[in-house]
Formats: structure tokens, C-alpha cells, sequence
């Protein structure tokens, strides 16, 4: 790819960030940032040497690292098994992995806390076993409980990321190498891992800066005694107005974050091993031996465990009422009394959500395409800094973004802070990331030989392009697509701070409902929970469904 | 590559080209850009923005009777929490974007009042509404709704073979009360923030019993703090929820004192009695209020909405949509709300100029006394 080739095609998502994410952050900033219109240092540094701040600081990255790393240890086998077996369900089961990530952390703390709080199912056959006297194990409330969530939202990025490349990754390479006398582990390692790697870090950078920014799931189960920079952040903004407290905070975040994520894209570029992706092969198979049952077995259980279990409970109690199970919730849904003129209508608020959620595909997915291709393509700091910047959007915090809206958005011909395009605009802010994981490294990771090969035998350059890299870069932006939309189905909290028209989509339904008291408002915030999941595992199973089957002409 | 895989190509290029095209700063210029409310002057208004809570929720036919009466429709923007809400409108008050303001309570209402967002506008029926809801003497704001954050009990636990029904807000640091609390983050929730109002209130910062004594024997006696009214209400309290189980096991939330109707009003099938109540003198009284922002476009139109959100209609329709109750006296309320409201007769208040000077302050002594 030419030097003009790359410029003119990264021009539309520079753009789109320097006008949606670089002006928007950087006004409210200068506006922390110079209270008097001069930079006052003082206030900057002794913010940040507050022992508070420093505390934040520490709890924030071990969180983020640590979940960082339990979930690239429940993805990986995950993705292992779904990479490389056949078996029933496994499209479904990768559709329905993706479920997590479109729920409230509202809901989901409740089902964190039905499952791990005093009442859970532990507990009660404790409590069975032992009578009153039993202890009561719970985890709600510490640090192990916001870990889990994070792993629960956050395993189908490794799981589809690396999955993704890991599906592409010729088996019979490994197996030559066990073949000449590697074990297992060592054929892994010098075979299969270094291929790898880069899509590894690509979900591993993904989920950090997800956890890095948590809100709501930080609140809701780590107890009170917890603050994230993104907390405080949103503290020092949107509750006491201190914007250059809140400032103070946002450089560190962001900073902080655009240094590791520049450390990042280096190291990105250094591991790309370019080789042996099989274009848009199948290279799954049923398990053949006793412990590849085992291994699949097991690894879908714990899979089972994790996200089946919490969102069982969200199901569950959708239908659970005083008169024992029944489908009161979702009828007083769909029912048209005098009661539910508070209500969101289901169909409003479905067809609400999958309108801008393809709007934040048709956005994210093609600016994050454009992005993908001059990342994978090209070399060298300006690439390498373009990458983090597009990355930068998901470690920022949503009050930081959705105040810049309001302070720099506000003059025509830009004041769309009225506008409901504001919303798809913000999705795709927080979408494109995913986009551009799933591609670049997939486009890295292309032997040139083939294109060479193909070149030799006399195919133009764009045929080359059609025929090597075309149905890779397809199929990945397929998985970078599903996240697109997902993202946006799920709401996130990206659009909380941003002032909206009344656009009453699902997740905007269920914070009402769940804003309510009452036995019934709470049910129906469960049934409308349950009708997202299937929302989005049907959706992402569509989308995928582009990607063809059966053996591909190559 | 197969033959049926081009036309996805070719609409994923056109449909790149076409977002290009949409986002490029041509199309920022281009006469087709969105309508711009908030442009300096207006011939012809074709909505008023009505900037509110998340919590907003009104009636369709309501909000639509407004265009019947005055031509044009009322635009719903929400943002976050009245905090977030509040801040947002200050930060643009050179370039507002909303025409109405509702949702600013009396605990964030002299931060609003002092930024100077509203132009005063006395409603036409302004004698209608209370004096004591009416904080604002220059009428830059007008009460619309009003609700009491009181101790809510969960009836089932209390009484005969039960726990003693507690009467006022000391009677938590008794020793039968141990874990049987649960309170929000007043640094994350308004209900939080207005219980915390209610202690200082009622103990005083001065004295031989403060209101730190009373939170020190709080988180003595294992009282438990949740971030937000939802996680309180519906995982931690133990008459949240219905449907069975995993509901949480403290029977005192802080709340509201509609909690006792609601969960008449909202409960299929409804009980004769109601399974809430509520302990009267810990009651402490949230009101919300809407102005018009200065600097609105069209004062007139902002005005009018102002009557409305004071209007006999809508007032009647807040309380089945929002679970407050409405400011004006003359609303009917619905059957259950009626019924089972239970309405602290001599509610705990405190001058909104009082909240504004030591919020913070009062945060930071909270957190450090009950989260350290």
C-alpha cells in the first residue's frame, strides 16, 4: 500500500475522531485544564498527589490487569475448543457467548448477586445441610465478585478475536512439529503461539481498556469502599462540577492509557509473524479422541458456568412471580393497558435499538475497515500512533466524552446535541476498536508469499488483493462487525452522559423499569433483559451467517 | 472468490462511500445538515426541547395534547441523573441547547440557581401550588413534584414473633437492628444523598449526639451501603422484589414513601394490604423542579411548557409514570396511590442554599466515617 494510498484511506476515520472524540475531549479539558485561562499546574499535580488519587490509581490498574488476565484464562481454551472442534451447537454457543456484553451492569450485578450473595444457591443448600446455623459464603461486595463479572462480560473478546485467527491457523503445522518430536506444550509454544500472538494481545488490549474504564459493575458489586479513576471521574463531573479535579483525572486517563496503548501498537508490529493463514478455510473437526470429549466437555461446562449460569438466573427470574412461573411479565409487556403508557412498547423499543445499532455497524464497520487496512498494511510511528489513537476512545471516560458533546458540539453547522445521529456517532466511537482488533491483525498475520505467488502467476494487484486477502479481511471484519452491533444493542453506558432525544431503546426500557419499585416492573425489566439476549444472539448469528459456508474456492 | 460474494462487496463500498461522504467535513457544511434548534433566532419553532432525567416519563397522549394546544411537538432530551443534567446545562449555558429544564431538585438546586441558567417565570397558576414546595422566591424555578425519602420497611419482618416496628431514625443503632439496613452511596444517589440530609438535619453537626455519632453507630450496628437505589432496592432489600428467592435479606431500605403504594400499584395480582411501610419521622423531602433556561430561543413557547408541566393533566399523570407525587394539591391521584400513600405529616427539609454550600464537605465526612 502506497504512503497516498493509506493517507486517503485513513482521512475518513481521522475525521470522524478528530470532530467526535479529539475536539469534544479536548474543549472539555481546556476547560479544566485553563479554569482562568492559564494551565494551572499547581491544582494539576496536587490533584494528583492526593493519596485518594493515587489509591484510584492503583486499585484501577490492578483491576483492569487483573481481569485482564483471568479472562484471557477462561478465553483461551475457550477459544481453543471453538477454533478447532466441530460439534452441535457451536455456532449457536458462539452467538449466545456474545450475550454478556449488551446487558446492563444493573442487571447483571443483580444476577452476580442472586448467585454469589447471602441468598444464593450455595447458601441454601448450606443452609438445608446445616439448618440456621450455616455460614454464609458470599462474594459480593469484594473485589472477586467485580473479577468475575468482568471475566463474564469480557470472555467472547478473546474467545471471537483470537478464535477468529486461531480458525485460520493450519493444524497440520502443529502437527508436523509433534510429528518430529515435539510435546504437545512445545509445539504450541513454537508452532502455534508466536501465529497467535498478536490477535491475543489484540483481545487482551480490548478487555484492559474495557476494564480499565469500568463504571457501573465497579458500583454495583465491589462495594462502597471502591473507586475507579472512571468513578472518580464521573464524581468530580457530573456530582460536584469540579471540572479541574475531574481534568486533572482525565489526562492521567488518558495519557496513561495513549502511552501503553502507543507501547502496544509497537509491540503489535514486532510480533506479527506473517505465514500459514489459510484463507477462509474450515479447519474444525469433530473431537476423535477420548480426551478431546474431555477437553471440549470440560471447557464448555466451565463456559456454561460462567455465562450461562447469571444469565439462567436473568431468565429465570423473568418468569418467576408470586403465583409461582409464568408469562405475566412479558404479556404486561406487550399489553397495551393504562399502566404501561409509562412503558417503552417492545416493538418501539426493539426497533429503536436495531436501527442504531445498524447505523453503528454501517459506521464503525466501514471507518473501522478503512482503519484496519492502513494499520495492517503499513509500518512505522504514524500508523502506530493512528492505531492508538483510534483505540484511545474505549479507555476514555463516557463522562468525559459526554460533556465534551455538550461544550463542543454546540455551534452550527456541528450542534448536533440535539441530534439523534448523536447516538449511533457515539456507539461507533466505542465500536470501531473492535472493528479494527478483529482486522489488523489478521491482515498482519497474511503470508506475502501468497500474494507474491499469486502476483508471479500473473494476477493483477487488485485480483490479488480479491482473491489472498479479500475473504480473510471479510470474514474478520464479520467478528469485528458482530461486536459492532452488539455494542451498540447493549447501550454500555457510552450514551449516559450524552443528552438524547427520547429514543426509548431496549437497555434505555429496562433502566426505566428497573428505576421503579415494584414487583412487576421488575419482572418486566427481567423479560425485556431476556429479549435483548435473544436480540443479540440472534443478531450476531445473522451477521456471521454473511461469512458463507462450505469449502471456499481458494 | 465466488461469483456471490461481489455484490456484498460492491454495497459494503458503496455503503463506505456513502458514510464517507456523510461524515466528511463537506457534509458538516452542506445546507442538508440537521436542523439546528438552538440557531439564535427562529421564524417558524418546530419543537420545544424539554431537557430532563432519565427518569422522565410521561404519558404520550400528554405530551402529545401540547402540540394540540400550541402547534408544535415537545422534544424529550435526557441525560443521566439530575446531577449530570444540571452540570451539562451550566457548561452550555452560553449556547443552551434545551428550551425547559425539569428534574433539578432542591439538592443540587442552588449550584443551578447561582450559575444563573434560568430566566425567572412566574406560571399563571402559580398561587395553586404550596408555598413550602415554592423554594424559589424569584421564581426562577417552579415545583412540579415532590417526593419523601424515608427508612421503608418490609412489613413481613416486622410486628408479632417479628422485629420491633422502629419509629425513628435513632432507634437504627439499636442493637436488634444489627444488619437489618441497607442505605445508598450518598455520593452516587439521590436518595442516598437526601437519607444523609435527613441524619444532619435531624442530629445537627454540633451537640452531644452529631451526626457523625449517628453514622459511627451505624456502621457499628453492620449497616450496608449500596451505589445506587436500584441495587438497594431490588438485591439487597428484602421486599423488593416478588418474584421469589433471590431478593436480598434486610428488611429496611431508604426509599420513598410511595414505596407502600407502588408495591400495591405495581403488583400483579394487587394485595388488599400493602406488604411496605414506611417510618415517618425519618422522612426527608425532594422536590423537583423545572424553569425555563435563559437564553431559550423562544421564550414564549418555554413558558407555555412551563404552565403545562403544571397543568391539571400532566400533574395527574406524574404519579403513575414517575412514582412522585405532584406538586399541585388539586391532582387526583391514582386509586392505589390514594390509598396506600403514606405521607409523613411534618417531613425533615433543609434550605437548598444550606445543601449547596456543604455538600461536598458533608461527602467527604461521610465517606471517610462510613467507607474508611
Amino acid at each position: 500500500m502506497s504512503r497516498r494510498a493509506a493517507l486517503l484511506l485513513a482521512a475518513p476515520p481521522i475525521v470522524f475522531l478528530a470532530v467526535f472524540f479529539a475536539w469534544p475531549v479536548a474543549s472539555i479539558l481546556a476547560a479544566g485544564l485553563f479554569p482562568n485561562g492559564q494551565l494551572d499546574v499547581r491544582g494539576l499535580v496536587a490533584t494528583w498527589t492526593q493519596p485518594w488519587a493515587l489509591r484510584t490509581v492503583a486499585f484501577t490498574l490492578a483491576l483492569a490487569i487483573g481481569s485482564t488476565l483471568l479472562t484471557l484464562a477462561a478465553g483461551m481454551p475457550a477459544a481453543w475448543v471453538f477454533a478447532r472442534f466441530e460439534f452441535r451447537g457451536r455456532r449457536l454457543l458462539r452467538a449466545l457467548s456474545i450475550v454478556p456484553f449488551v446487558l446492563p451492569t444493573v442487571v447483571v450485578g443483580a444476577a452476580f448477586l442472586a448467585l454469589l450473595g447471602p441468598r444464593s444457591p450455595v447458601n441454601a443448600a448450606l443452609a438445608g445441610l446445616l439448618g440456621p446455623s450455616a455460614p454464609v459464603l458470599r462474594l459480593d461486595g469484594t473485589i472477586w465478585a467485580v473479577l468475575l463479572a468482568n471475566v463474564f462480560y469480557n470472555v467472547a473478546v478473546v474467545l471471537r478475536l483470537v478464535g477468529g485467527l486461531w480458525s485460520h491457523l493450519d493444524p497440520r503445522t502443529e502437527e508436523a512439529a509433534r510429528m518430529l518430536g515435539a510435546s504437545p506444550w512445545r509445539a504450541f509454544r513454537e508452532v502455534t503461539w508466536p501465529l497467535l500472538r498478536p490477535a491475543v494481545m489484540s483481545a487482551a488490549s480490548i478487555v484492559f481498556l474495557f476494564t480499565v474504564t469500568s463504571f457501573g459493575i465497579v458500583l454495583v458489586l465491589g462495594g462502597p469502599g471502591q473507586s475507579t479513576l472512571e468513578v472518580e471521574i464521573y464524581r468530580q463531573t457530573a456530582v460536584l462540577l469540579d471540572l479541574p479535579a475531574a481534568a486533572a483525572l482525565s489526562v492521567l486517563q488518558i495519557g496513561g492509557i495513549f502511552t501503553l496503548l502507543l507501547l502496544y501498537a509497537r509491540s503489535q508490529e514486532r510480533l506479527a509473524v506473517e505465514g500459514a493463514l489459510r484463507p477462509a478455510a474450515e479447519m474444525a473437526r469433530p473431537p476423535r479422541t477420548r480426551r478431546e470429549r474431555l477437553a471440549v466437555g470440560g471447557t464448555l461446562l466451565g463456559l456454561g458456568l460462567l455465562i450461562g449460569l447469571p444469565l439462567l438466573v436473568l431468565v429465570e427470574r423473568s418468569f418467576a412471580g408470586i403465583g409461582g412461573y409464568s408469562l405475566d411479565a412479558y404479556r404486561s409487556l406487550f399489553s397495551v393497558s393504562a399502566r404501561s403508557a409509562l412503558f417503552v412498547p417492545p416493538a418501539r423499543a426493539i426497533a429503536d435499538s436495531l436501527v442504531f445499532a445498524t447505523a453503528t455497524l454501517l459506521i464503525a464497520g466501514c471507518l473501522g475497515l478503512l482503519a484496519a487496512l492502513v494499520i495492517g498494511y503499513r509500518r512505522g510511528w504514524l500508523p502506530r500512533t493512528f492505531d492508538a489513537v483510534v483505540m484511545l476512545p474505549l479507555g476514555t471516560s463516557a463522562v468525559t466524552i459526554g460533556f465534551g458533546f455538550i461544550i463542543a458540539l454546540d455551534q452550527p453547522p456541528l450542534d448536533l446535541r440535539t441530534s439523534v445521529l448523536l447516538i449511533p456517532i457515539a456507539h461507533a466511537l466505542i465500536a470501531l476498536p473492535f472493528v479494527v482488533r478483529a482486522v489488523a491483525p489478521v491482515i498482519r498475520a497474511i503470508d506475502p508469499r501468497l500474494r507474491e505467488a499469486a502476483a508471479v502467476l500473473g494476477a493483477s494487484p487488485s485480483r490479488v488483493w480479491r482473491a489472498i486477502d479479500g475473504p480473510i479481511v471479510a470474514r474478520a471484519a464479520l467478528v469485528g462487525a458482530g461486536f459492532a452491533f452488539a455494542v451498540s444493542l447493549g447501550e454500555f453506558g457510552a450514551t449516559l452522559f450524552i443528552a438524547r432525544p427520547d429514543t426509548p431503546t431496549v437497555p434505555v426500557a429496562i433502566y426505566r423499569l428497573l428505576n421503579l419499585p415494584g414487583g412487576t416492573n421488575f419482572s418486566q425489566a427481567m423479560a425485556m433483559s431476556t429479549i435483548l439476549m435473544v436480540m443479540t444472539a440472534a443478531s450476531v448469528l445473522l451477521i456471521e451467517r454473511f461469512r458463507g459456508s462450505g469449502p471456499q474456492p481458494f | 472468490m465466488s461469483p456471490r460474494r461481489h455484490p456484498a462487496v460492491v454495497a459494503l463500498l458503496l455503503a463506505t462511500s456513502a458514510v464517507v461522504l456523510h461524515l466528511s467535513p463537506t457534509f458538516a457544511q452542506s445546507p442538508a445538515a440537521p436542523p439546528q434548534p438552538s440557531s439564535p433566532q427562529r421564524a417558524n419553532p418546530t419543537e420545544v426541547t424539554l431537557l430532563a432525567t432519565d427518569s422522565f416519563a410521561l404519558s404520550d397522549d400528554i405530551l402529545a395534547s401540547f402540540q394540540a394546544q400550541h402547534g408544535v411537538p415537545i422534544q424529550v432530551l435526557r441525560v443521566g441523573d439530575a446531577g449530570a443534567m444540571v452540570n451539562q446545562a451550566i457548561l452550555s449555558k452560553e449556547h443552551p441547547f434545551a428550551d425547559v429544564l425539569y428534574g433539578v431538585d432542591n439538592t443540587f438546586l442552588s449550584r443551578a440557581l447561582d450559575a444563573g441558567i434560568f430566566e425567572p417565570y412566574a406560571v399563571t397558576d402559580l398561587e395553586a401550588l404550596p408555598p413550602a414546595l415554592r423554594l424559589d422566591p424569584q421564581d426562577r424555578v417552579t415545583p412540579v413534584d415532590y417526593g419523601d425519602v424515608c427508612l421503608v420497611l418490609d412489613l413481613k419482618a416486622f410486628g408479632s414473633g417479628g422485629l420491633p416496628t422502629p419509629t425513628s431514625l435513632r432507634d437504627l443503632t439499636l442493637p436488634v437492628y444489627k444488619g437489618k439496613l441497607v442505605v445508598e452511596n450518598p455520593a452516587t444517589s439521590s436518595p442516598g444523598l437526601a437519607f444523609l440530609l435527613a441524619s444532619i438535619e435531624q442530629f445537627g453537626e454540633t451537640g452531644s449526639y452529631t451526626w457523625h455519632d449517628y453514622w459511627r453507630d451505624l456502621r457499628a450496628n453492620d449497616v450496608a451501603v449500596t451505589a445506587g437505589w436500584d441495587d438497594a432496592y431490588y438485591s439487597t432489600f428484602s421486599g423488593g422484589s416478588d418474584s421469589s428467592g433471590a431478593a436480598g435479606d434486610r428488611p429496611i431500605v431508604v426509599s420513598y414513601a410511595t414505596d407502600p403504594a407502588a408495591a400495591v400499584y405495581a403488583a400483579s395480582p394487587a394485595p388488599d394490604v400493602s406488604p411496605l411501610g414506611i417510618v415517618p419521622s425519618s422522612c426527608f423531602r425532594q422536590v423537583e423542579f423545572a424553569g425555563v433556561l435563559a437564553g431559550t430561543d423562544d421564550a414564549a413557547l418555554a413558558r407555555a411548557l412551563l404552565d403545562f408541566l403544571v397543568s391539571q393533566p400532566v400533574q395527574e399523570d406524574i404519579p403513575p409514570n414517575m412514582y412522585v407525587l405532584p406538586a399541585l394539591p388539586a391532582a387526583r391521584l391514582p386509586d392505589a396511590f390514594a390509598r396506600f400513600n403514606e405521607a409523613p405529616a411534618q417531613p425533615l427539609t433543609m434550605q437548598p442554599a444550606l445543601i449547596g454550600a456543604n455538600r461536598e464537605r458533608w461527602l467527604a465526612e461521610w465517606t471517610d466515617l462510613v467507607l474508611h
